[in-house]
């Protein structure tokens, strides 16, 4: 496994949260969309991936501090028995991991719509990936510029 | 962290009609420890607890479950809808690495 050092000034800077203070912690290499294109390789299979624009990820455009960036993620969906969202993952291409977080969904929740907060680490682009019951993997991605590198991810 | 210091909270409209779609926001104080952060006077790196995982119930059924990773952010929020059915619990229930388990009920009030 590949360790290196991350440039001083993105952890100098990171200090929001009071969760990195030190300036010199070494860690794995970061993401790629290389790793994200496989995690979705990985949820996708042998299904089909179709670029949607019915995926919306609502994001600041700059987000001054990494450690908490709000997220709202808004797929047009009829969400019915037959045609709904069963799953949405939410992947950064420039964090330590790509992975940030998966939700189970269904009919019951009416409206294909999330909210969360997450960590970036540096200026990067958030990828969507929903899991469709029609077996289709519709992917969205949207750029943030991140100001304040978010503690490491 | 103890256990007591972690309070989660959830927040759903008081007054619902059946049919209804309503959105359910949560939040939990919690430092989701990245285990990356290196303790400033020891030098040791902290250990990762973050919480893993969200599970929802409404009536006994899964509503919305969630897998986390290190890239949430600390005191997660996250919040989603629901349609309304019939009154009843509403149950989440969060685990962390660290093997705790925080839980919260709420009563989903539906009118007529």
């Amino acid at each position: 496994m590949i360790v290196k050092t991350l440039p001083r000034r993105a952890f100098l800077k990171a200090s929001g949260l009071g969760l990195c203070a030190i300036a010199t912690v070494p860690f794995e290499a970061g993401a790629t969309p290389q790793d994200v294109q496989a995690e979705i390789d990985k949820v996708a299979g042998t299904q089909k991936q179709v670029d949607s624009e019915r995926i919306v990820l609502s994001l600041p455009e700059i987000a001054e501090n990494g450690g908490t960036v709000p997220l709202t993620v808004a797929i047009d969906s009829p969400m019915s028995d037959a045609d709904h969202v069963k799953a949405v993952h939410i992947l950064a291409e420039g964090n330590p991991q790509p992975d940030v977080a998966s939700y189970i969904l269904g009919p019951q929740n009416g409206k294909a719509e999330l909210s969360l907060r997450m960590r970036l680490m540096q200026t990067q682009k958030v990828v969507v990936a929903a899991e469709m019951s029609n077996g289709e993997v519709w992917v969205g991605r949207k750029q943030v510029k991140v100001t304040l590198g978010g503690c490491g991810g | 962290m103890a256990k007591q210091d972690i309070k989660p909270r959830v927040r759903v409209p008081k007054k619902l009609k059946k049919g209804e779609l309503f959105e359910v926001k949560t939040l939990v104080k919690h430092p989701m420890e990245t285990g990356l952060r290196k303790d400033k006077e020891t030098g040791k790196t902290v250990p990762r607890n973050i919480i893993r995982s969200l599970h929802v119930k409404y009536n006994d059924q899964d509503v919305l479950s969630a897998v986390w990773h290190t890239a949430m952010s600390a005191n997660p929020y996250t919040s989603f809808f629901v349609r309304a059915q019939d009154s009843g619990p509403m149950t989440f229930r969060w685990t962390d690495d660290a093997g705790e388990v925080y839980t919260k009920e709420i009563t989903i009030q539906i009118e007529g």
